[in-house]
């Protein structure tokens, strides 16, 4: 029971953060929080995912919550951590399957740093992540970058416990090529 | 007498701007805390003239008197200690009546209003003297820039007095913010350096950052994301139209500040993970490279003369003051002590470098001289950053950012000698000021 309301907690999160997201990038980035409603009643699926929903792989819901858009960096780093390398793994497998799809890469610091060079290190991150992704032949030219610096946090106490979570480059699919 | 004390004031001044420390060793920071004794000082309300209605007339007197008592230089004899009430502006003064609740500077003035013209005359008295401090001067101007004339007296009593150039008929350039931590809205706004006539020059449909006056103060440089990427834009104050100056495709641009000239403008522009400064003039949007490191090298900022630049960069491992000429080529560092140094600014008088540092997990606002030596932290907290200098060079104007979920940022100043920390009044939470020139 405990597991089930984590589960419902945890996806309902998802489809908020999910929704916060489509606001901030435009109805290109998709992601079908009703489906994850579905889900939520316990409705068994037997005809498979709903197309766009957070089950169908080839969706970019199906990136952000199950192969993972985002790593986490050090204090003051930009240098992929091996948890990173391995999200990026799955980002690029799923890049290249997906080759209709663009990514814009968002770098963000904590608070813990001056607005400008801030900017740099989120810029530094965001690269990071795109250069590992050409490493794994991703085309330079579906991949843009930019930084947020400490502008956008996502966790917002002054402590370690969100510092952490905000030193990060999130990969944010966009439909492109072929829609 | 008298004389004897604004003397002994100017020194104060010329003290404070500099105290003397014995440097042995490594560079040692103190967070100054000198103290002065303020002048004590008298303005009645203005005498009324022809025209001129008597709440203007002691409006004026009450900007005068916040201007000059907000340095933490002066400290205003209360009106109802007064003895002598100033119904004429040209019948002599009862010094006795100064003297004996020891107003050691008595201001008078007068205000006229013929039209929507506004006339304000004023005197300065050394009371214990007995005698005028300089000539009677009067301005002339429009009714609705009244505090603008208020001003003008202060900054022309304040400089008699302490032999400093003045700094209250400015305005601050800032970013206005609204909204929670990690959904804030920003828009750009100009006020007046203590806060008043507020004017929103953006909207808050894309995130702004670090907005920097032009030297006259007609223009301002300013980070923005409106296109989803953030580029430097410039926007007339005049008629609040903005242009984007540099849209590359793949880059980022930021930090813009303006070259003394006016037309040379100085940014960060990141390119891959490396972030360099570049310089653009204005008018052709020619760029030229001034660093070639592959580190972080952002926060330029001209000397007044314009023949150096000091920025910021970690090519050491941590950021750092350096500075280069201005063509670009070798930089020297000028930050040696723990800690990570950020957005150095020159000082209007070339003398000194307000910068950001960190260290300890505690932010503050520090001066040092351009070659590094004498450094002085003003301030500690949480989370200080970026200042911006007074046109007089005395005043330091910063961001300081309260921790937590329901962290906020608001505008401070500080006086160089680290006495006189206040908040500046802003509409609501604001960051990262641009203190513009003199009118």
């Amino acid at each position: 029971m405990t597991r089930l309301n984590t589960a419902l907690m945890l996806s309902a999160a998802l489809a908020v953060s999910a929704c916060a997201n489509a606001s901030r990038f435009g109805p290109d980035y998709g992601n079908d929080g009703g489906a994850n409603a579905g889900l939520n009643s316990g409705a068994p699926i037997s005809t498979g995912p709903v197309p766009g929903s957070a089950q169908d792989p080839r969706s970019p819901a199906y990136f952000q919550q199950t192969v993972g858009d985002r790593v986490l960096f050090p204090v003051d780093q930009s240098t992929l951590t091996a948890e990173g390398r391995a999200t990026l793994d799955g980002q690029a497998q799923w890049l290249l399957t997906n080759s209709d799809y663009l990514a814009v890469i968002e770098g963000h610091a904590d608070e813990q740093g001056t607005r400008e060079y801030n900017l740099a290190l989120g810029a530094r991150r965001a690269n990071a992540v795109r250069e590992y992704l050409v490493s794994k032949g991703i085309a330079a030219s579906r991949l843009k970058f930019l930084s947020y610096g400490k502008e956008r946090p996502i966790a917002i106490c002054s402590e370690e416990a969100c510092y952490a979570q905000n030193r990060r480059a999130v990969t944010i699919i966009s439909a492109g090529l072929t829609s | 007498m008298m004389m004897t004390r604004l003397l002994t004031l100017i020194a104060a001044l010329v003290a404070l701007a500099f105290p003397a420390t014995a440097q042995n060793g490594p560079l040692r920071i103190e967070i100054t805390e000198g103290v002065v004794e303020p002048l004590p000082y008298a303005v009645p309300d203005f005498v009324t003239e022809s025209g001129g209605s008597g709440e203007m007339a002691a409006q004026l007197a009450r900007v005068v008197a916040d201007d000059l008592t907000g340095t933490g230089l002066f400290r205003e004899i209360p009106r109802d200690a007064h003895i002598s009430q100033v119904t004429s502006f040209a019948s002599p003064v009862q010094f006795a009546d100064w003297k004996a609740i020891n107003a050691q500077a008595l201001i008078t003035g007068a205000v006229a209003v013929n039209g929507g013209q506004l006339v304000v005359k004023f005197r300065v008295y050394d009371v214990f003297a007995g005698t005028e401090l300089g000539k009677g001067l009067q301005f002339v101007g429009t009714t609705d820039g009244w505090r603008r004339m208020a001003h003008k007296v202060a900054d022309a009593v304040y400089s008699r007095i302490t032999g400093e150039g003045g700094y209250f008929d400015s305005r601050v350039v800032f970013v206005s913010e609204t909204g929670p931590k990690d959904e804030r809205l920003k828009r750009l706004a100009v006020m007046d350096y203590d806060g008043a006539n507020v004017q929103y020059l953006t909207d808050s449909s894309s995130i702004v950052l670090a907005p920097r006056f032009s030297p006259s103060g007609d223009r301002v440089l300013y980070t923005s994301y409106e296109t989803g990427f953030p580029r430097i834009h410039v926007l007339d104050v005049g008629n609040v139209q903005s242009t984007i100056l540099e849209n590359r495709d793949g880059d980022m641009s930021f930090a813009p500040r303006f070259a003394p000239d006016g037309r040379t403008v100085i940014f960060s522009l990141t390119k891959g993970s490396n972030t360099d400064i570049f310089t653009m003039d204005i008018n052709s949007r020619q760029t030229t490279q001034l660093t070639t490191t592959p580190s972080i090298e952002t926060a330029p900022s001209y000397s007044p003369d314009g023949r150096s630049i000091v920025f910021e960069s970690d090519r050491s491992g941590t950021q750092q003051l350096y500075i280069m000429p201005a063509g670009g080529g070798d930089a020297q560092r000028i930050s040696f002590g723990p800690g990570r140094y950020g957005t150095p600014v020159w000082s209007p008088r070339g003398d000194l470098i307000a910068f950001t540092k960190q260290n300890g997990g505690r932010f503050h606002i520090g001066v040092m001289r351009t070659d590094g030596s004498e450094e002085r932290l003003l301030t500690a907290s949480f989370l200080d950053e970026g200042p911006t200098w007074a046109p007089n060079g005395r005043v330091i104007m910063f961001t300081r950012e309260t921790q937590g979920a329901s962290g906020e940022a608001s505008l401070y100043s500080v006086d160089i000698s680290g006495r006189n920390l206040k908040k500046v009044r802003t509409p609501g939470a604001a960051s990262d000021p641009s203190w513009g020139p003199l009118q």
